[in-house]
């Protein structure tokens, strides 16, 4: 470089950029199935950065409370301390109402609590699925920021899209011109579950290891755990 | 967004029973604005093979057009039907010449072979084959499709099955799409005859 | 006058690139092509060369194909596994085998491996890594047993063992721990398998399952799907509508005439 434009460079020049992502995609999947007096929470314990894996166990949905499961997915950090903050929450409530907190109250918290931090977002999808008052299973989902939705099945995370078609195919029966819809039974739903997850691992390289199913119903919550694809 | 999406398609090839399917949505869009909505995308190469052409809308009907120059030259100088497996070769050598400067296409190839044995082929846009034994997709839908064809897909279906597996995969997944869907069109390629089919969808 | 209907030469051809230029300008973006993620490798044993490869071809972060095939022929004595884009790995293998071929007829001799190498790295390097191929060659000839790579920009090593891909990483641990000098046929097959299947399930962009070529004096052993240490469960429910399921509006039929008898063969 010459010695003028050398001089001018530094003149004019600005201090350097570094730039600062404070996100991640740690991949997983999560899905809920809403039944007439169950609900069915469904996801994958893989958590992985790019082309490695960092655990193979760590989990993604949490029981809040005993009517009340929430999975969420995109980044674990921002997921575990949203997780965190709500379990704290809801115990605050507990203590100040004197009773468990309703699923619909959980929803609208996650909600508030999301958008408090609408310019610097959890990143971070959440599927929230447990039983009602009158002891009917409800699935809300959340986008990063807060807004949310009734629903009555849901896929979120890196194979929601492979995943998604087939529930609206076989939990809501769309597309489908048959009058004798059959009801959803819990056995039907886990086994919609698992062959979404089984499926979703074949095709997307951040689903495997283990599928964690939690099942809501009016006496309590249970855990069932199934091995999937390691590869 | 990319050039594959400009357009918008969804086409999904499978295998049944001594018989294949091949599928595709029929809506021609400039982005999220729909021009189209009979848009033909599956096009036939011989009597028992159908080539199907998902990404950009211009190139989808170019290389019909050069596939169509190429299929019939080949017919010329051969004195016979190109086999399906050929075809695949074809094809996918037509678009590796242009590998610095591609067609925005990826192609699927579904087809019975001279002993009527089911063959279907996937390709990238240039020209990597992928020749499974179960089912290939390509176009905008294309992680909806491979969803549905992961679940709902079995071997060993009689022609009339996988018309139902496969316009069901088609129509599902395009309804979770925004850049196809709008009708669907199915064909069911058999040893005896070739089934067409308009499939009732949402147009929406 | 040029002819209408004229048959390509061969080579690159660039037509469209003006037009890809200012699509791209437009702000659209240009897509992915296939690549095959992979973990490979190659090692040398007692009595000759073994290649192992893994069956996963990625678009993105969706599997493309679970069960490709990434070892490819060169020569009868030669075969070469494949890492990068899957286009230019399987056609740049076919060109120089079918080069090979030509050169065998002209000649009347086997081909050695070094010209093999020689021909792909003279190549590779004329599209200044533009054609991104890394290769895994290994054959035997009248030299003997001989493993080589060759980078996509068109280097090459002479190696006692290797790995390429994604998955090289994980590969090249196990080969670093074990692999020796003189090894058993049946040790160097477990090696082989155990370094690919460490790149499985290591690596998000290697999966599915293991295939190994093992390359001796005269003679070629092919082991596709050696290990399937993936084979996927069983669904729980079949997914089989019932006839009529779905609603359609028009329907066409177009009947064959099927002939009796034996069609005469034209092929």
């Amino acid at each position: 470089m010459n010695p003028v434009d050398f001089y001018n460079e530094t003149l004019t020049s600005v201090p350097t950029e570094h730039g600062f992502y404070p996100y991640e995609s740690n991949g997983g999947t999560a899905l809920a199935i809403a039944g007439e007096d169950f609900c069915v929470v469904a996801s994958d314990t893989r958590q992985s950065n790019g082309y490695l894996i960092n655990a193979r166990y760590a989990p993604k949905a949490f029981k809040m409370s005993e009517k009340a499961v929430l999975a969420n997915s995109v980044f674990a950090a921002d997921g575990n301390a949203l997780v965190r903050r709500l379990t704290q929450r809801i115990q605050w409530y507990k203590h100040s109402h004197e009773k468990e907190i309703s699923i619909t109250a959980l929803a609208q918290l996650v909600s508030n609590t999301l958008y408090y931090k609408r310019f610097f977002p959890f990143y971070t999808q959440v599927l929230l699925g447990g039983i009602d008052e009158s002891g009917a299973g409800v699935v809300y989902s959340f986008d990063p920021v807060g807004s949310y939705g009734l629903e009555v099945c849901r896929a979120n995370g890196t194979a929601s899209a492979l995943i998604q078609p087939f529930l609206d195919n076989q939990v809501e029966f769309k597309n489908v011109q048959f009058d004798d819809k059959p009801r959803m039974t819990l056995d039907r739903a886990i086994c919609i579950a698992k062959d979404a997850f089984t499926s979703a691992t074949e095709r997307d390289i951040y689903t495997g290891d283990h599928l964690e199913i939690f099942i809501i119903k009016q006496d309590g919550i249970t855990i069932e755990s199934y091995p999937l694809k390691k590869d | 967004m990319s050039i594959l999406e400009y357009n918008g398609a969804a086409i999904v090839a499978m295998m049944g029973k001594n018989c294949v399917a091949i599928a595709a949505d029929k809506r021609l869009g400039v982005q999220l604005m729909t021009v189209s909505t009979n848009f033909q995308k599956i096009f036939p190469a011989t009597e028992k093979c159908y080539i199907g052409l998902a990404g950009l809308a211009t190139d989808v009907q170019t290389l019909t057009e050069r596939f169509r120059l190429k299929i019939n030259m080949y017919k010329l100088r051969e004195e016979r039907e190109i086999e399906p497996r050929t075809l695949s070769h074809l094809v996918s050598t037509t678009l590796y010449e242009k590998r610095f400067s591609p067609y925005f296409v990826e192609p699927v190839i579904a087809g019975l072979d001279k002993n009527n044995q089911p063959f279907i082929c996937g390709m990238d846009l240039i020209g990597c084959r992928d020749v499974p034994r179960d089912f290939v997709v390509s176009g905008t839908a294309s992680e909806s499709l491979l969803g549905m064809c992961e679940s709902l897909w079995e071997p060993d279906l009689e022609p009339e099955d996988l018309f139902e597996t496969i316009s069901q995969t088609v129509l599902n997944a395009v309804d979770r799409d925004c850049l196809s869907g709008w009708g669907a069109v199915v064909h069911v390629i058999t040893p005896e005859r070739v089934i067409t089919r308009n499939l009732k969808a949402r147009m929406d | 006058m040029r002819a209408k209907a004229e048959i390509p030469k061969g080579g690159f051809n660039f037509d469209n690139y003006r037009r890809n230029v200012f699509l791209e300008k437009q702000g659209l973006g240009l897509p992915k092509a296939i690549k095959t993620g992979t973990t490979i490798i190659g090692i040398h044993f007692k009595d000759g060369i073994i290649l192992g490869a893994d069956t996963r071809s990625t678009n993105d972060t969706i599997v493309a194909n679970k069960n490709c095939k990434k070892i490819h022929y060169l020569a009868p004595n030669m075969y070469c596994a494949g890492a990068g884009t899957a286009a230019d790995t399987e056609q740049s293998n076919a060109l120089i085998s079918s080069q090979l071929e030509l050169h065998r007829l002209a000649t009347g001799r086997q081909s050695r491996v070094i010209t093999a190498v020689a021909m792909l790295k003279q190549m590779l390097f004329r599209y200044q890594g533009h054609v991104s191929a890394a290769l895994i060659i290994g054959g035997y000839d009248i030299s003997g047993p001989s493993l080589y790579n060759v980078h996509p920009h068109g280097s090459s090593d002479k190696l006692p063992f290797v790995a390429m891909g994604s998955g090289s990483l994980a590969a090249m641990a196990i080969l670093e721990s074990r692999w020796t000098k003189d090894l058993e046929r049946d040790d160097a097959i477990e090696l082989a398998k155990d370094a690919i299947e460490a790149g499985i399930f290591n690596d998000l962009g290697s999966g599915s399952n293991v295939d190994i070529n093992i390359i001796e004096k005269d003679k070629v052993e092919i082991l596709k799907n050696y290990a399937k240490p993936n084979e996927r469960a069983v669904k729980e429910q079949s997914y089989k509508y019932k006839r009529g399921a779905t609603a359609y509006l028009k329907e066409y039929v177009r009947e064959f005439i099927v002939t009796e008898g034996d069609a005469m063969d034209i092929s």
